[in-house]
């Protein structure tokens, strides 16, 4: 699975170059044969996962950390990677004539490649923490892919607005998983599913809450759910591929990846009802409501959202099967749906619903097609999505009837959705549209054919689906007490009967649409003031209120105040701490001092008095200058050679810049009163008769060994460095000074955007 | 026809503008540049075993371009780079991320040093993984710190 990381990852890197020599000779589409390979190869494991194998690869990277590149694959894991690649091949097509004009294809492909590759690496995750990295990823590239087109403000904004909800979310979840790794006592999820969780007590309710936190965020369930639709500003290829078959679904795998261990905490269970039964009844609603096709779209994926999360919150073995067969359903027909939505929008120049309409014989294969997914959709025999539903009928009456409620009103609310989404644009008389319709090309009707196709081939022969994936991916998430198989006919039973009223008050509601759009206008503003939505934005404003009001308290522009306070708030603690805690340190016993050494000391205490007092600013800069050369010269006396040339070499370049910097300031002059003058002399004192103590005190304890004889001792056999310093920059501690040149190179660009940024255009 | 306040506004202007005013700076400059730029690569490379390294061979060099950029301004300085300061740094953090993977391959943890020893006429030479790092530090320092010394000094020379 690494492999398959890394040939995406590479893909995505290479994109920048490729692309445009692709674009130049109308080839883009080829790049769908690396998701499609990808996909041929996992389809060669499913016969041995089928038959219960599971296959486990670790790669050491962070032994240290428990941090390992361990990938797992069961039948969950590999349903959803043939999932990834499979309409990821597609959309990669796909999106290769929708974006045909597009001048910034290149970056495009990069971010969706690198997207694919984080998802895929997020499903086959072995490891808590890997299964964060990649959990990150997915939010951050899907970050760039939202706000692709960064010259318009409300993508940008709304971009944005996903990324911190699911990054929010994400931070939740690591502090989850980390506890969860410390109760289960290993990182590794194969070992940590192998049976339930034994632990008990307020800490693991803070753990499970923590993880649902991370899952609900990512999977847009109540209240977070806003971010899911306003995602919209994407491109459509990107909302067909994340917003209803990967990264949406990413919080859902991860609560059904952890359902063995978890499935029996009693709080897990509730949340994940209440969550999502709250989001599939609201995400029904607000389906209904919505004018624009592609939000009507996105609305009802919260409703399946919310169904998968209410299915794994029900936790039988009956809702499981549901809960497989509804997620293979659903990602089927809305990516279908969402690739369709976008041909039509790219045909008509509009996807507003109350304008589309007649589209059916301009656009043949479209319509077909769109029947097809409604069917899915509502729940209809012969799609899969019916069979489907009808498991979802069946484990919520195994349960209680507040449940079934639910699932019915959800079921209506699905059939209105479809019977909306297909007849408004395509039934009707014919609508003025801003361009003239015309078929969608055989790049944007592939994927539709062939998902629709399996759609129907699972509904009209379950035992495709049941024997392969589905049996492997529920015995993924729970263990098979008794043998099961899916089938359309179930004969006439109370699911049946209820499938039959959903259909029937699902028409009314269809029927009722045109009518009901002021209510739902009304309905639309008035959630818009008062829903989550709203608190986010409030929250968001109330952010930056709040830092404006610090900065202009804090950061007042007055140097000598930032100072001061800066000083006093670490004198004050410091001092206070090693006073109480350690007293006066006493002075060490003196060494004799040689004649140079006290020649050094007193270079330094003069080139320090002599900036205090210069009265030209160059004279000033010089002698701190020379300040630090005499630091420079002490590190040599004590035979610490590199410090004493870094020392040198680091002066040297500060006065340099100093030098930039400050010779077009305006003369060097004195504005300070004498009380400012005083002020800052106590302040300068305390500050370094504050370091005098810590010195002397640091000379007095020791509190843990040292560890330079373990350098001195190691340096060579290891590191094969004389040179111990080096040894610990480049080797030992390579880590740390990794991190450093980072902290460097955003220093570096701090200096320069800043310049920049300030520079009046010429 | 320049007025004495022109004049004096032109000298006055800046440090780094002065670009004919000192014939013995710019004749030792373009001495000191290259022997100062080897010495940091001499540095750079003895920096495992003596007093030196990545981040002093850094800061030698850049030491020596701050030179150049005072004696000839910021142009000469950006015609010198046939890349952008920035890109420089980015190569080195590069070098360094790149410095991390191939333990990855041998099925050691991340960032384990790799040491690839053989003689060559006779010497003992010494390649590894330390080495693309330290490497990495050196082009990261000299690009961090031109990053800013051209970014500050392109201001100063914007406004003349």
């Amino acid at each position: 699975m690494l492999v398959f990381v890394l040939i995406i990852v590479l893909v995505a890197a290479l994109s920048p170059l490729l692309v445009p020599w692709l674009a130049s000779r109308q080839k883009v589409g080829l790049l769908a044969l690396v998701p499609a390979g990808l996909f041929a190869y996992a389809l060669s494991y499913l016969p041995a996962v089928s038959e219960g194998q599971t296959f486990l690869q670790v790669t050491q990277w962070m032994p240290s950390l428990g941090l390992s590149l361990s990938f797992y694959i069961d039948g969950l894991s590999l349903l959803f990677v043939l999932l990834i690649t499979g309409i990821g091949s597609f959309i990669v097509w796909y999106a290769s004539d929708y974006m045909r004009n597009h001048p910034d294809l290149g970056r495009f492909f990069l971010w969706l490649f690198a997207f694919m590759a984080a998802m895929l690496g997020l499903v086959t995750a072995d490891n808590l923490l890997l299964l964060f990295v990649f959990w990150e990823l997915t939010s951050i590239t899907s970050y760039m892919l939202i706000g692709f087109n960064h010259e318009s403000e409300k993508a940008r904004k709304l971009a944005l607005q996903g990324l911190f909800v699911t990054v929010g979310g994400g931070l939740l979840l690591m502090t989850g998983v980390i506890l969860l790794g410390s109760m289960a006592g290993t990182l590794q999820i194969s070992e940590i599913i192998q049976q339930p969780l034994e632990a008990q007590g307020t800490l693991i309710n803070v753990m499970l809450v923590l993880i649902l936190m991370g899952a609900f965020t990512k999977s847009a369930q109540f209240p977070f759910h806003f971010w899911l639709p306003n995602a919209m500003a994407a491109p459509t290829p990107v909302s067909a591929f994340l917003h209803s078959a990967t990264m949406v679904k990413a919080g859902v795998f991860l609560m059904a990846r952890l359902h063995p261990a978890l499935g029996e905490q009693l709080l897990w269970s509730n949340l994940q009802l209440w969550a999502g039964g709250i989001t599939m009844v609201l995400g029904g609603v607000l389906a209904y409501t919505a004018i624009d096709l592609k939000k009507a779209l996105a609305y009802s994926t919260l409703m399946a959202l919310g169904t998968l999360t209410f299915l794994l919150g029900i936790g039988t073995q009956a809702a499981m099967v549901a809960f497989v067969s509804f997620l293979l359903a659903h990602s089927l027909y809305k990516a279908s749906l969402f690739m369709l939505a976008g041909a039509i929008d790219h045909s008509a120049g509009t996807k507003d619903l109350s304008q589309l309409g007649g589209l059916r014989k301009s656009m043949p294969i479209t319509f077909m097609l769109m029947v097809v997914a409604a069917l899915s959709l509502a729940g209809l025999p012969p799609a899969f999505g019916f069979i489907a539903k009808e498991l979802l009928f069946e484990a919520a009456l195994a349960v209680n009837s507040g449940l079934i409620l639910v699932a019915i009103i959800v079921a209506c609310l699905g059939v209105a959705v479809a019977i909306i989404v297909v007849i408004k644009p395509f039934l009707g008389s014919d609508a003025l549209l801003p361009q003239k319709p015309h078929e969608a090309s055989l790049p944007m009707l592939a994927g539709p054919v062939v998902l629709l196709s399996l759609s129907l081939l699972f509904g009209l022969w379950p035992g495709l689906a049941d024997q392969g994936l589905v049996q492997a991916a529920v015995q993924a998430v729970t263990p098979v007490t008794k043998d099961f198989y899916l089938s359309l006919w179930h004969g006439f039973n109370t699911a049946l009967g209820l499938s039959a009223l959903a259909l029937v008050l699902g028409v009314a509601l269809a029927i009722a649409w045109q009518p009901s759009r002021r209510l739902a206008e009304k309905q639309r503003v008035l959630s818009e003031s008062i829903g989550p939505e709203a608190g986010y934005f409030k929250l968001m404003d109330g952010i930056v209120w709040l830092a404006k009001k610090q900065t202009r308290i804090i950061q007042n522009g007055s140097l000598g105040n930032y100072m001061t306070v800066i000083v006093l708030a670490v004198v004050i603690p410091v001092g206070y701490t090693l006073l109480t805690q350690f007293g006066w340190p006493s002075l060490p016993v003196a060494s004799p001092l040689h004649i140079y050494e006290i020649m050094m000391v007193a270079l330094l205490a003069l080139s320090t008095i002599y900036a205090v007092i210069a009265q030209a600013r160059f004279a000033s800069i010089i002698s701190l200058g020379v300040m630090g050369y005499a630091v420079a010269l002490i590190f040599v006396d004590f035979s610490a050679p590199d410090l004493g040339i870094t020392q040198v070499l680091v002066e040297t370049l500060t006065v340099l810049l100093l030098v930039l910097v400050l010779v077009k300031a305006p003369g060097f002059s004195r504005y300070s009163s004498a009380g400012v003058v005083v002020r800052d002399a106590v302040v300068a004192i305390l500050l370094g008769t504050l370091m005098t103590l810590l010195v002397l005190a640091a000379l007095n304890v020791q509190w843990a060994p040292s560890i330079s004889d373990y350098f001195i001792e190691n340096s060579y056999e290891l590191g094969k460095g004389r040179n111990i310093v080096n040894v610990i920059l480049v080797d030992f501690r390579a880590l740390d000074t990794l991190g450093e040149i980072f902290v460097l190179a955003i220093a570096a660009l701090g200096v320069y955007s800043m310049i920049h940024l300030r520079k009046p255009s010429s | 026809m320049k007025t004495r306040k022109d004049i004096l506004n032109a000298r006055n202007s800046s440090m780094v503008h002065r670009h004919d005013d000192s014939l013995i700076l710019r004749t030792a400059t373009l001495i000191i540049l290259p022997v100062q730029l080897v010495f940091s690569i001499f540095l750079l490379l003895r920096g495992h075993d003596e007093p030196g390294g990545g981040f002093i061979g850094g800061l030698v060099a850049s030491g020596a371009f701050s030179l150049y950029l005072f004696t000839f301004g910021i142009r000469a300085l950006n015609r010198l780079f046939w890349v952008s300061p920035k890109d420089i740094l980015a190569i080195g953090l590069l070098l360094g991320l790149l410095a991390t993977i191939p333990s990855l391959f041998l099925g050691q943890a991340f960032f384990t040093a790799l040491w690839f020893e053989f003689y060559f006429a006779g010497t003992l030479v010494k390649l590894s993984t330390v080495l693309i790092f330290d490497i990495g530090v050196y082009l990261a320092v000299i690009g961090t710190l031109m990053t800013m010394f051209t970014a500050i000094a392109g201001v100063r020379e914007d406004r003349i």
